[in-house]
Order: C-alpha cells, then sequence, then structure tokens
C-alpha cells in the first residue's frame, strides 16, 4: 500500500476538528483513505491498527500535525495533499447572532418579557393545551384553530376571565389589537371605533366601512363564531364589551354577530347600560326593539353599523355612497327574460349571509349550504338551482384545502360552471383583501371572468358579473388597483357588502316585474 | 398581562402554529416571534393525557417543590475527590466475580460487541479465564454475576465494565455524605472500555493496577482531598464541555496531584511513566468529572414526587434512564441509538456500536452536550458553528428547571449550566437531551473509532412520564 504522509511541525488544531476535516478529507476526489490527526500517541496507535504507521509518522511529536493519504487507484497523493490543507484552512463564518428559537410559549413567554398576546393555529386536538399555556403565562389569546370541543372553549374562557385576559375564539381569524391586523384583516385608520365580534369577514366589512368613511378603529376583538351559543354564554363578548368601555382610546362599540341565543343576547344587550359610551349592535336578523330598549343602537346591516359608529365618534353627516338605479336599469333591460336567477359565489361567510338575506327578505327562495332552513340547504357537490348563494369558506367546501381567501381554485372553477346557465342573470362574488389573504385575488380570478363572459356571449346572453372588494386604500393590493381591474374586465363594482345584497336583489326584482 | 394592559401596551405576539402570520404581524410594526412548534409528546394521546393529569394545580405544586429541591441538592452537592482504591475494596456489593456495566441491567447474551469484548478482557485480566475464549465460556456459565454501575454508586465509561481488582476514583459529596465511584482512564482508543481486549490492552490494564493505582492513591493520603466542583467549573471557563473536550480539567486535576505523585514512595521511572501516561491523552479526567456528576445526582435521586431525571445511561442496546419521584432501580428504556459524528480514518457509520456508557450523567448533570457553548473548540463535531453549539445549550435550558449558580459559561453572560432535566418539559417541547459521547466500534477487540453526539430514545421519557402519572395524580 502506498501511504504518503506529511508532517507539518508545531502545527496545532482540536482534535475534534480534526477528525471533522478527516471526515471531509475521505471524500475528496482521488483519496482511498485519508487521516488528518495530531501525532499523539493514541492517534499513532490508530495508524499502527490500520497499518499506516511510517517510520516518519513514529518520529512525529504531540505537537505535529500528521496528514496522510492512501490514494485512491490510479490517482496521485501529492495532487490531494494541497486540498486537505486548504481544507485546514478554512473557516466557518463568523457569527451572525442567529434568532433563538423556542418550543414551548413557556419558554417564548420567559424569554421575553413583553410579550403579551399568542396566536394559537394548531390542530385542534392540540389547541386548547396551547391556549392554557399561553393564558397560563399571562398572555391574551386569538385562537385560531377550530374543531375545538366546546367544553374546552368554556373552560378556556372561564380561565381568561379570572385572570382579566382576552379569550380570542376558537376559530376566530379576525382581530386588530393596538392598530395591528391579526391573521385576516385589513389596514384600517386608528381611530375611536371599538369593535367586538363573532363573525370574521363580518368584522372585517365593518371596519374596512369604517375607514372608508372617515372614521377609524381603535381595538377589533374578535370572538370566535361559537361566543353567543348557549352552551358558551357571550364570555368573550362580555368581556370585550367591557375592556372597551374601560379603554380611554375607545368612543364608541359595535357588536357583530350571527343571531345570538336568545338569553345569550339578552344577557349581552344588558351590558350595554354599563358600558357608559354608545353602543351599536348589528345581530344579522336581529330584533330593533329589543336593541332600542336595552339602551343600544339597531343596526340592520353592516354598512348601517359603520354609519352609525362614524356618525356617532365625531363624523355626523357621514352618507353612504348612493346607488346607482340608472346602471340596474340599463342592466335588467340587457337581460332575457329566462335570466331570472342570482348565483352568489363568496369567500366571507358574513358577506354572503348578508346578500342571501337581502334576497330572502325580499320574499325570494335561497338555496345555500349556509341556509338556516333545511329544505334550501344545498350541499358542495350538488348543482345550483335557484337563486343560489355559496360559502366557499365553509368546511364542506374547504375540505382539507386553504380557505378560498388564499385558494380561489374551488371558486374559480364553479364560476365558469355556472356561467353554462341560461338561467342566470348575474353571478356575484367577493374579492377580500388584506393581511392573510391572496396576494392578487382579483389576478387570479381575472382569467374565469373572461371565460364567463364569453361562455355567456357566444350563447347570445348578457351576463352580469357583480363584484365587492373589501379592502382599503392601505392594503395591499391596494383597493383601487384591484377594482381598476375588475372594471376594466367589465364587472360592476359594488360599494359595500350591504350594497352588495341590494344590487343583487333590484336586478330580481326587476327582471320578475319584466 | 390583563386586556386593559394589552391596550396601553406595544403589541407583542407569540405566534404558534403558522408562520404565515409572522411576516403579515411584523410588516405592522410590532414584535413576533414564531415558536418552532411540534404537538407535544409525539402528539401521543396516553402521553398528553399524563402530562394533563400532573398540571392539575395541586399535583404541579408538590411537583414544583420536590423539583426544586431536587435542583438544588444537584447545585449544592459538594463532590470531592478523596482517594482511590480497588474496586473490591471500595464499591459496595463488589465480588470477585463480579463485572459490573455500563447502562440499566443487561444479560451477557444480550450484550454489543464492545461490552462483550471488555467483559471478555476484564475475564482475563482478573484469572477468571485463561484465554478470550475461556472467557466468553466463563461468562455464559452463570457463575459471574453482572450488575449496572449506576446500581452500586459507580459509573463506568463507555462499556463500564468494572473488575474486583480495578482502581477506582473515590468522590465523596460533602454536603449530603453519599459517595460515588468511576474507573480510570485508560487513555488510548484501544482499549477496554472501547471493546478491545488484545495482551497490548491487558498489559495496560495491570500496569495501572499495579503502578498507576497504586500511586494516585498513595498520591491522595498525602495530598488530600481535592474540590471537584471548584475545577470542574474551571474547566470549562477554560473551554472544556468535559465529556468530549476534557483539556483544560485535566491540566488542573494534574496541576493538583503533581505535588503528590512526586512525594510517593515509587521510583522516578515510575513516575515519569504516570506523567507520560496521564500527558498521553486529554481524556485523562474525563472518569473524574463522571463520578462528579454521579455524586451530586444520587444526592438528588427519591425525592418523591420530582420529575427530575438523575440518570441517563446506555449499554449498547438499551438507554435508560431513572427519575428522581420513581426511587430506587426503577429504570425507564428504549433502544440506545447511532452516534452521528466524525470518524477516525478507515470507518465508516455502518461500523459504529450504538450509543454506549454511563457518560451521560455528565449531560444529566448539565454539562457534556449541555455545556456546549462553552466548548467553541469543539463545534465541529455538532456540524460547524459557534452559533450552533449556543443553540443546543439554550434549547437545554428549555428542558431543564433552573441553571446552577456554581458553574457557568462566560460567553452567555456567565448564564448558569442547565440544571434538572424535567421528564414533563422534555415531552412538553419535544426536545430530547444532548449528549456528546465517542464511538466504539460495533465489534469485539477494535475500540474507539470516533466521537459525535446523540439522543436518548424518546421511549424512556413517555415510559416515565405514565410511570409519574400514575404515581403521582
Amino acid at each position: 500500500m502506498s501511504v504518503t504522509a506529511v508532517i507539518k511541525k508545531n502545527s496545532y488544531f482540536d482534535s475534534v476538528s480534526l477528525m471533522s476535516i478527516s471526515t471531509k478529507a475521505n471524500g475528496l476526489d482521488g483519496v482511498g483513505q485519508a487521516f488528518v490527526a495530531m501525532a499523539t500517541e493514541m492517534n499513532k496507535g490508530v495508524l499502527q491498527n490500520l497499518g499506516l504507521l511510517t517510520p516518519e509518522l513514529a518520529e512525529a511529536g504531540n505537537g505535529d500535525l500528521m496528514i496522510v493519504v492512501v490514494p485512491a487507484p490510479g490517482a496521485d497523493a501529492e495532487a490531494v495533499i494541497p486540498q486537505i490543507e486548504e481544507l485546514l484552512t478554512r473557516r466557518a463564518p463568523a457569527g451572525g447572532g442567529a434568532a433563538i428559537s423556542y418550543r414551548t410559549i413557556a419558554a417564548a413567554a420567559q424569554a421575553d418579557p413583553g410579550a403579551n398576546l399568542a396566536i394559537i393555529a394548531v390542530n385542534g386536538a392540540y389547541a386548547a393545551r396551547e391556549a392554557r399555556k399561553a393564558l397560563d403565562n399571562g398572555l391574551n389569546v386569538m385562537m385560531f384553530s377550530d374543531n375545538v370541543p366546546v367544553e374546552e372553549e368554556i373552560a378556556l374562557k372561564a380561565l381568561a376571565h379570572g385572570k382579566g385576559l382576552l379569550m380570542m375564539g376558537p376559530d376566530c381569524g379576525t382581530a386588530i389589537i393596538n392598530n395591528v391586523a391579526l391573521c385576516f384583516g385589513n389596514a384600517v385608520r386608528p381611530g375611536p371605533v371599538g369593535i367586538v365580534a363573532a363573525s370574521g369577514t363580518g368584522s372585517q366589512e365593518v371596519s374596512v366601512r369604517i375607514h372608508a368613511l372617515g372614521g377609524g378603529i381603535s381595538q377589533l376583538i374578535g370572538t370566535g363564531g361559537r361566543d353567543l351559543s348557549a352552551e358558551v354564554g357571550g364570555v368573550m363578548m362580555i368581556d370585550g364589551i367591557r375592556a372597551l368601555a374601560a379603554d380611554p382610546k375607545t368612543e364608541a362599540i359595535v357588536l357583530v354577530s350571527k343571531p345570538p341565543a336568545p338569553e345569550v343576547e339578552k344577557k349581552v344587550l344588558a351590558e350595554i347600560a354599563g358600558a357608559g359610551k354608545p353602543v351599536v349592535v348589528y345581530f344579522i336578523g336581529g330584533s330593533e326593539e329589543a336593541v332600542t330598549t336595552a339602551g343600544g343602537t339597531f343596526a340592520a346591516s353592516s354598512l348601517d353599523a359603520a354609519l352609525a359608529a362614524v356618525r356617532l365618534t365625531g363624523l355626523p353627516s357621514a352618507q353612504a355612497p348612493a346607488t346607482d338605479t340608472a346602471h340596474i336599469e340599463s342592466v335588467r333591460a340587457r337581460l332575457t327574460p329566462e335570466q331570472t336567477n342570482i348565483r352568489g359565489l363568496f369567500c366571507g361567510g358574513t358577506l354572503c349571509d348578508e346578500s342571501m338575506y337581502a334576497l330572502l327578505n325580499a320574499g325570494e327562495e335561497v338555496w345555500s349550504n349556509i341556509q338556516k332552513d333545511p329544505e334550501f340547504v344545498l350541499g358542495a357537490a350538488d348543482p345550483s338551482r335557484g337563486h343560489t348563494f355559496l360559502d366557499f369558506g365553509d368546511d364542506e367546501f374547504t375540505n382539507g384545502r386553504p380557505h378560498p381567501m388564499i385558494d380561489p381554485s374551488n371558486r374559480l372553477a364553479r364560476l365558469v360552471e355556472e356561467a353554462k346557465d341560461p338561467s342566470v342573470a348575474a353571478i356575484v362574488m367577493d374579492f377580500v383583501l388584506g393581511f392573510g389573504a391572496h396576494e392578487d385575488p382579483v389576478g387570479v380570478t381575472l382569467p374565469a371572468i373572461t371565460e364567463a363572459r364569453k361562455i355567456a356571449a357566444d350563447a347570445g346572453r348578457h351576463l352580469e358579473i357583480v363584484a365587492y372588494v373589501l379592502g382599503t386604500d392601505r392594503d395591499t393590493p391596494g383597493l383601487a388597483a384591484q377594482t381598476a381591474a375588475l372594471v376594466a374586465a367589465g364587472v360592476t363594482i359594488t360599494t359595500s357588502s350591504t350594497a352588495t345584497g341590494e344590487f343583487a336583489r333590484a336586478i330580481v326584482r326587476e327582471g320578475i316585474k319584466a | 398581562m390583563s386586556m386593559s394592559k394589552l391596550f396601553e401596551s406595544e403589541l407583542n405576539v407569540v405566534n404558534v402554529g403558522l408562520a404565515m402570520f409572522e411576516e403579515d404581524i411584523a410588516a405592522q410594526g410590532a414584535t413576533v416571534r414564531t415558536l418552532d412548534w411540534a404537538p407535544p409528546g409525539g402528539g401521543k394521546a396516553e402521553v398528553i393525557a399524563a402530562l394533563d393529569k400532573l398540571e392539575n394545580p395541586e399535583i404541579a405544586a408538590k411537583i414544583a417543590a420536590a423539583n426544586a429541591e431536587a435542583a438544588d441538592r444537584i447545585m449544592n452537592a459538594k463532590p470531592m475527590l478523596v482517594g482511590f482504591g480497588r474496586a473490591i475494596d471500595v464499591v459496595p456489593g463488589m465480588t470477585a466475580t463480579t463485572i459490573l456495566h455500563a447502562g440499566p441491567p443487561i444479560t451477557w447474551e444480550r450484550m454489543s460487541g464492545p461490552m462483550k469484548g471488555a467483559v471478555t478482557g476484564a475475564l482475563v485480566f482478573e484469572g477468571l479465564a485463561a484465554d478470550l475464549e475461556d472467557a466468553a465460556r466463563v461468562a455464559a456459565s452463570g457463575k459471574i454475576t453482572f450488575s449496572p454501575c449506576h446500581e452500586h454508586d459507580c459509573v463506568g465509561s463507555m462499556a463500564g465494565v468494572t473488575s474486583a481488582s480495578m482502581y477506582m476514583h473515590v468522590v465523596r459529596n460533602e454536603t449530603h455524605g453519599n459517595y460515588a465511584y468511576t474507573n480510570l482512564s485508560e487513555q488510548m482508543a484501544k482499549i477496554l472500555r472501547m471493546g478491545a481486549n488484545d495482551q497490548s490492552v491487558i498489559d495496560r490494564l495491570v500496569w495501572m493496577r499495579d503502578v498507576l493505582g497504586p500511586m494516585l492513591k498513595e498520591a491522595m493520603e498525602i495530598g488530600g482531598a481535592i474540590d471537584l466542583r471548584l475545577m470542574l467549573a474551571q474547566a470549562l471557563h477554560m473551554g472544556d464541555e468535559a465529556h468530549n473536550r476534557n483539556v483544560a480539567g485535566t491540566v488542573l486535576l494534574f496541576q493538583a496531584l503533581a505535588p503528590a505523585l512526586l512525594q510517593t514512595g515509587f521510583s522516578t521511572a515510575q513516575k515519569k511513566e504516570v506523567f507520560d501516561f496521564i500527558a498521553s491523552s486529554d481524556y485523562f479526567s474525563g472518569p473524574t468529572w463522571m463520578a462528579t456528576a454521579k455524586a451530586a445526582l444520587d444526592a438528588a435521586h427519591g425525592i418523591e414526587n420530582s420529575t427530575i431525571v438523575t440518570t441517563m445511561a446506555r449499554n449498547g442496546v438499551e438507554f435508560g434512564i431513572r427519575v428522581s419521584g420513581l426511587p430506587g432501580n426503577h429504570w425507564l428504556t428504549g433502544p440506545a441509538q447511532k452516534v452521528i459524528g466524525p470518524m477516525f480514518a478507515g470507518y465508516k457509520p455502518e461500523d459504529s456500536g450504538l450509543d454506549i456508557g454511563d457518560s451521560a450523567i455528565t449531560e444529566t448533570y448539565g454539562f457534556g452536550g449541555f455545556a456546549m457553548a462553552a466548548a467553541p473548540a469543539i463545534v465541529a463535531l455538532v456540524g460547524g458553528t459557534v452559533e450552533e453549539a449556543i443553540a443546543y445549550t439554550h434549547a437545554m435550558g428549555e428542558i431543564t428547571t433552573t441553571e446552577n449558580r456554581n458553574i457557568t459559561i462566560p460567553s452567555l453572560g456567565f448564564q448558569g449550566l442547565p440544571t434538572a432535566i424535567d421528564v414533563r418539559k422534555v415531552l412538553d417541547t419535544g426536545i430530547l437531551p444532548v449528549i456528546n459521547t465517542a464511538i466504539a466500534h460495533k465489534d469485539a477487540g477494535i475500540g474507539m473509532i470516533g466521537a459525535g453526539i446523540t439522543h436518548p430514545p424518546a421511549e424512556a421519557f413517555e415510559k416515565a412520564i405514565l410511570a409519574l402519572a400514575e404515581k403521582l395524580a
């Protein structure tokens, strides 16, 4: 066996570094076996065992570095030695102070005493445990996770209540705390309106409308969709009202929810009297009398809620944009007599709800995957019929996929499908901008819109496409750019979630009349 | 942090689960850090249930008190090197036909290659067998008592094989009065504890028994006790982690022993042999720090309600831990793992024996892999940068109870060693203790072939939490 050995006198290297260099040296081309080590008795013993200890190496001393190479067949050991010497001089880059990461909430909270809120977005099976750890460490909680048992929610909210902490969720997707939007939220002006909301897109809509009307948001506290159920009892909404009542930056409070359990509604409304500031109540389909009796300001729609809030906080003459009745007339004129149906394809649950109720309240029959009336419930696999309003964010549609605000593919396919139906007068859609949402929700949908319009045109029909863009001039991408792209594609733009429902209803009513 | 305080503070978010939220929050100017989160207990329902049981406030309070006591005992223990002596003379329960070994209990038949190599070598060394072949017969005959070092107040490096006439460190914990013992370093790669057993190995053991051991014993009688905790603290300040790097510790120990060694009645030639032997490998003090740790951790064992780990040890087949609140020799085990790291030339990963030895007692105390930040010179062992070494020490902080005020790490602003591993925290975080260790060849008769890092199997901790939940809840 040919052995090439180089001895570097008085060259000290740490033994572990040398073992690492040996390992690398063994990976070099042309190396059969390489050994780089200090010439200690122990290392010379290893060479002896391997049959590589030349007399020259045996003479080397503790402070000498040995480079020993057995070349691969046909290779030249002399050519390899310089590469090994190169390994000896190579240094790992000097430290740039790699960020320390933590595995547990407790460790992170301990390391940073300033930490004050935890976002929990883990599998529902583990979410309650993490939330409990957060509360135990004095952190407020926003729980994005869903599929958390209601008993856990009740226990967590009781724990948070006892500690004076926020327990937002489970299934809470939107909050704005200290002017920072969390998870799904929009960039809105700081201001005097505080919101407590059990519905995510509903609260996004109210905050964005307040911003558009010139107002601003102090805090937006999410409660999770189940908070106003009889089991949970509105614990978070009541704590939220009290927190905003005590907050000097909040001048008026807006409550947003789907219809609460009656006894819970009573409890929540009873808080209004003690709040010491105006409270606007938007419970979809709620009773005006109950709210007024309790001393609150009733809002029949999300737009009403936003208008009331800004009028109560320094903008008394705020007005909603006027409805373009001429445009409704021109659309109606272009439809054939059999084009009588509206199809609503929504990302936002509350936005879908509000538009659907605009038709329902006008006496229309509406099929939907979020219908309360079981006779009119439509599954994800069912074809549309009559007026159909679909919430693509519902579990049945997402089915393990990301929310349509992030992944719109389900909705795009459905849009093209609806265009083929000659009974369809208009397709109504929402586009949600802001933090957490798709980076270009309009752009990703435009090809499907163009295709849908072409299908209708080829069949000799006008297909009205109506879009509401939920967002602000401060969002990225901004409201103006997204709206302009839709207008350029021939899409009708509505100015609020409420106006969207009204527009749909107006088309239908005119259509039926004709 | 109550709600009203929250509204008056800068928002500072701990983000758990979805990294995508972090960017948006940071873009709005708030402080946010995303956890490196994994389901607790590996997502196993029974483990999570056990963890939850122990979170009952009444039980948690008892555990907290017991763990504080255990941590105090570890830190307050003052291990002193008080002498050297033959195992038969000093080790409790030792007999002429007893072979102590590393790790949890194991029978001859199930022993790994390196441990079998060490056992047969020891039987020849003790004159209990004529040669290695005969030794294998003797080992299988039932006439030899095999027992874990840990069950005799001992620890043993690598195979840990300890026989009657081998010389042991005698370490006394001055605070709590208990003793700990361990063998002497054999210095080289081809040595008994690594599974080697040829004549050169036996000859060295004979010399250690006849010259090195007696000289050290006499020197201690002349020089008096040595404060090992203080010396360990100094060694860590000098860049050792005292498991795989012992350069400073060996120099300090030798500095303390040298004057007394000179005064012994041995010949100058013998003294030179001993000095040369000590100088031949930095590892000389390695076993000393193991006994130091053992003396402290035994004092913390058997505290009711404590979830602190007091032993981590491997026999080459199984990794076993003991927990303070599960008293006596209650071993919780899982399979021994591979050791990943650089290897001597000529050897490949498939030549490696599995993790072996009682040396993980050093990590159980809080040095070794836990003190990697103190020993930037060995970062090659963990694959690269000083930052990675520091990250290991930080990570160990997440699974331990406190910091050892007596032994500190200068580069971390004199932060103390991460001390008192809590079974609950290991399972909560999914962070397993990191262990720096040597690699023995998988076959008997060869010896050390590399060094690297490894971790215990999660099973051992899972079994421990289930046993604790049953006992305490």
